[in-house]
């Protein structure tokens, strides 16, 4: 009995000692051992292995499904006034008038969007090009070859066995170290090093949580970091962002009270630096929150303010529209843009689907996240602008940098109705078509998707 | 794991479904993917509030009447074979179905068929007649707000003068095919699959 127990003591040294001296130092000063280079390295050979042999069983097999990340159909492009037109070049009518063909403009775009629209798809996860040997994507691939089924249940093995608990034991001692390390720095008295301190803390914890998720991230155009006293915008995909951006850099966030574990971790953090946390009921009054948010930024010492426009997580593959509620606070902004490797693992949070808890263990049981950041250079309300073009022009900047779709519609629609005014606009700008447009005065853009707060 | 749409569906049901609508293997297979995604009470059938959940279908002033045309008499749910049905109007007319004869039933997706569909977007009452009350109603739904009451019955008075041959008053399937036979239909009402 006591040599089972001095060969477990045995393996939990060893085990603590690769922990301390191999992940969780390193992480401390921001050195990296590359250890996760390699394995980053070693997954794309993989990956890639497994593509071609997908590609050759899908001649073989009719059965599998041709995955289509680019959509089923292929829809018209043209706007409501060429489309009428054609319908109607049979027919000699002097550009207004109504004519029966005209429906079928309306029931066309109908069934195209029951088939396939823009917007529902960017609430659930993206489809892969190619399989990546996770069982949460898989669609039948794994019976194509048995080697492919043997290097899947070999990756499940390493998934779950290995790495998950390594992971799982990063992020415990990552979160209570946030905690503990805030407590303690929040005793201090107000100075500088408290602050310095406090910085070091935070940075410390970001990085174990990120090694516990074993993400990779590469930060490009760093000379355009957030500085103190400016708001960092950036595309929401999953709480995991924050953990991200927080990496490189120490930002004040905003968000709501939590209960619970959450509500502990905001706590502490309140006590080391001024976070902005706002009561459940607060978030409704819109003036209160932008007045504490500029009281904030007008404080230039303060660090900048983490926002997410967007107000939801949204997919990664486009970018939804921005609540101008955070453009209207004044002050410089600095645009991020970030884009997850969806190779390596689904970052997205559906949150329908899935709770906060289960969410992060799918996260630490996928190969690796695996991320791109960059930041944009600062931009400013320019004159004669109003609060939404900014926002627009913002998240232009964004979804150019990431290659990602720019959006105008809302992310909101994830949980709530359409507007009835965007029907509205439909139905004036055939109005003004059949009844030619000097009868009604407004002007038109053609097709656009207003957008509205 | 999430339920994997292409399981659940028997190569029986997808045989059968081919054989009635005409869609190729790999297209049920990703449609019954976008039926499974729409289906939010994972029931198997859709409702009208799972249609009415995508906001381009919500934004288009016809989009209750296209929801209407996937749900039977009297019904609130459909299920996967009746959304296939309906979708197979709008399926493409490919060249070897063109020349069919006459003898043999026809496809879904004919350009009588399409016409069919679109004539009994108008006509609700199912009298085989285009009422200038049914037309108005469409046209009301078209033009919201923006148009009075005297300018849209003068534009549906036309419409019906224009359309009408026997003098009824009232446009039938017949003269409504007529009116629209140099119309693109199978172009016009035709999604474009990518695969």
């Amino acid at each position: 009995m006591e040599d089972v127990w001095s060969v477990a003591a045995g393996v939990f040294q060893v085990w603590m000692f690769v922990v301390l001296f191999l992940i969780m130092l390193p992480a401390m000063f921001g050195l990296s051992l590359g250890v996760t280079g390699v394995y980053i390295q070693i997954l794309v050979k993989i990956l890639e292995w497994a593509t071609v042999r997908i590609q050759r069983g899908q001649q073989e097999q009719p059965s599998v499904p041709i995955p289509l990340p680019n959509g089923i159909i292929e829809r018209a492009e043209g706007s409501m006034e060429e489309e009428l037109e054609q319908l109607r070049s049979s027919r000699s009518l002097a550009g207004g008038e109504f004519a029966l063909s005209d429906v079928f403009y309306f029931y066309k775009n109908g069934l195209e969007s029951i088939v396939d629209d823009q917007v529902t798809q960017r609430f659930s996860s993206e489809e892969l090009a190619s399989w990546n040997l996770l069982t949460r994507t898989n669609q039948n691939f794994r019976y194509i070859s048995l080697r492919l089924t043997v290097i899947w249940g070999l990756g499940v093995f390493i998934r779950y066995g290995v790495l998950f608990p390594l992971r799982l034991m990063l992020a415990i001692i990552g979160l209570t170290w946030l905690v503990l390390g805030t407590t303690l720095v929040g005793c201090l008295s107000e100075s500088s090093v408290k602050n310095w301190l406090s910085e070091l803390v935070h940075l410390t914890c970001y990085r174990i949580c990120a090694r516990g998720l074993s993400a990779t991230i590469t930060y490009h155009n760093k000379e355009n970091r957030p500085q103190k006293g400016g708001i960092c915008v950036a595309n929401h995909t999953t709480p995991i962002d924050v953990v991200i951006l927080a990496n490189d850099g120490c930002y004040a966030m905003v968000g709501q009270v939590h209960g619970g574990l959450l509500g502990v971790i905001q706590r502490s953090m309140l006590r080391s630096c001024p976070h902005v946390w706002f009561e459940r009921s607060e978030m409704r009054d819109r003036h209160a929150v932008t007045s504490r948010l500029r009281a904030h930024v007008a404080a230039k010492t303060k660090l900048p303010i983490l926002i997410f426009p967007e107000g939801t997580c949204i997919n990664n593959t486009s970018v939804m529209m921005f609540k101008k509620g955070s453009f209207e606070i004044g002050g410089t902004i600095y645009p991020v843009t970030i884009k997850y490797d969806p190779r390596f693992g689904d970052a997205f949070w559906n949150s329908s689907k899935f709770n906060m808890v289960s969410y992060l263990l799918r996260m630490m049981t996928s190969w690796a996240i695996v991320v791109n950041v960059w930041y944009l250079p600062p931009m400013t309300i320019q004159e004669g602008e109003d609060a939404a073009q900014f926002a627009n022009r913002v998240k232009s900047a964004i979804a150019h940098q990431g290659g990602l779709l720019d959006l105008a519609w809302d992310g909101g629609l994830k949980r709530g109705k359409v507007k009835d005014s965007f029907k509205e606009e439909q139905q004036k700008m055939y109005s003004s078509i059949i009844v030619g447009h000097n009868r009604l005065g407004s002007e038109q853009g053609c097709g656009d998707v207003p957008e509205e707060q | 794991m999430g339920s994997r749409a292409s399981t659940l569906l028997r190569e029986e049901e997808i045989e059968e479904i081919k054989k009635e609508t005409g869609f190729s293997h790999s297209q049920i297979t990703r449609l019954y993917s976008r039926f499974t995604s729409l289906d939010k009470g994972e029931n198997g059938t859709l409702s009208r509030e799972d249609f009415q959940r995508i906001p381009e279908l919500a934004i288009n002033p016809l989009g209750d009447r296209i929801i209407n045309a996937f749900f039977p008499e009297g019904e609130d749910q459909v299920n996967f074979r009746g959304f296939m049905r309906t979708l197979a109007h709008f399926r493409p007319i490919e060249d070897n179905e063109k020349n069919k004869n006459a003898s043999t039933n026809e496809p879904l997706n004919s350009r009588t068929n399409k016409l069919l569909f679109a004539f009994r977007l108008y006509d609700l009452d199912r009298d085989d007649k285009i009422s200038r009350d049914e037309l108005l109603q469409v046209l009301r739904m078209m033009v919201g707000v923006n148009i009075s009451d005297e300018q849209l019955g003068s534009i549906a008075d036309r419409t019906i003068q224009e359309a009408d041959t026997n003098g009824d008053n009232s446009i039938s399937f017949n003269e409504f095919i007529k009116v629209l036979e140099k119309v693109d239909v199978e172009q016009k009402m035709s999604i474009r699959f990518l695969h």
